[in-house]
């Protein structure tokens, strides 16, 4: 398949050249001429098919100079790293800044500091939580590790949520307004338009037995 | 005419592909920058939590998690609080290398950049 459509897309380059500059076209029959536009369109289609047919995901992140907010005169541009160096090696993903960040720290790809100061006390807490079980959308099994690898239990509590189980009212108009899951889901980790990962335990089938039943 | 054409659509379709934001939660931290004559900061996460987790700057250094929340002044920076904390000239460049710190064009707002972010009266 990679082949086929390697081989489609250099020759297309070729027709489609042509196709713009007559080439071809001038002085055949009509019958030849029906016969290039159908290879012109076939050769259209191919450049159009071509991302998801050549590769599972093409990955890509502009350059510090054009992202829209660095000045590009600025003497940084000529220190600072560019997205791409940095992002290419690590697991993909496809929203957010296309990076599986939480499989960049379980496959050991980055290991980022947990702390500066030496008396911090990295706590990590390995308890899922159901919640939504009363909605109509999957229920969201909500795990405590994943979180408790990058933040601290202040960052959450009890500010933004109540440690008790079942003591939160959650609501997806906050969330999307950027209140709770949504301070960081929308912002920085991975965004709302990937509402399964939340929304990620059916309804119908039993419940996991470990996991703690939240509101 | 007719290749033409379909030679434009194709090509329409392959640009629209392409991404044109800022790199997904880029913050711009410009509440006294450039009144103060200087360019707006860019705070890049992609670049950091590479290097330090989440709960380094917001529980250890204090950083609020809401763009525009935090009252970063260079004193504070200066003294080892807030960025100070690890841009010391140890673990990263030191205060005094202004430029690659604010490094954002004119006329941006504090806020948070890239695509799929949510907006609303939560946000800052």
């Amino acid at each position: 398949m990679r082949a086929t459509s390697k081989w489609l897309s250099g020759s297309s380059f070729r027709i489609v050249f042509d196709a713009v500059f007559h080439k071809e076209f001038v002085g055949l029959k009509s019958d030849k001429r029906l016969r290039w536009r159908t290879w012109v369109l076939v050769a259209a289609l191919a450049l159009v098919a071509q991302a998801p047919i050549a590769a599972e995901w093409v990955r890509q992140w502009l350059p510090l100079a054009k992202d829209g907010i660095h000045d590009p005169k600025s003497p940084a541009l000529e220190v600072l790293q560019d997205p791409a160096a940095a992002l290419s090696r690590l697991p993909a993903d496809r929203v957010g800044n296309q990076v599986n960040w939480v499989a960049a720290l379980e496959q050991g790809v980055i290991n980022p500091r947990t702390n500066i100061l030496p008396e911090t006390k990295v706590r990590i807490l390995d308890t899922d939580i159901l919640l939504n079980l009363h909605g109509g959308t999957p229920i969201v099994r909500f795990p405590h590790r994943q979180h408790t690898l990058w933040l601290d239990c202040s960052n959450c509590h009890e500010h933004l949520f109540q440690s008790k189980a079942g003591a939160n009212k959650f609501s997806m108009e906050r969330i999307l307004q950027g209140e709770q899951c949504g301070v960081c889901h929308g912002a920085v980790s991975f965004p709302l338009t990937a509402c399964a990962r939340c929304h990620n335990t059916p309804r119908n089938k039993p419940l996991p037995a470990a996991a703690v039943r939240g509101s | 005419m007719f290749a033409r054409l379909v030679i434009l659509v194709a090509l329409g379709a392959a640009l629209a592909a392409a991404p044109a934001e800022a790199e997904y939660a880029d913050v711009v931290l410009n509440n006294r920058s450039e009144k103060e004559g200087v360019r707006a900061v860019i705070f890049s996460h992609w670049f950091h939590r590479i290097r330090f987790r989440c709960k380094v700057c917001h529980d250890e250094l204090g950083f609020k998690m809401r763009a525009g929340a935090n009252d970063v002044r260079m004193v504070d920076i200066s003294n080892g609080k807030f960025c100070g904390m690890c841009h010391n000239g140890q673990i990263a460049w030191g205060a005094e290398r202004c430029d690659l710190c604010h490094s954002g064009r004119s006329g941006l707002k504090s806020r948070i950049h890239g695509g799929h972010e949510t907006l609303g009266p939560g946000r800052w």
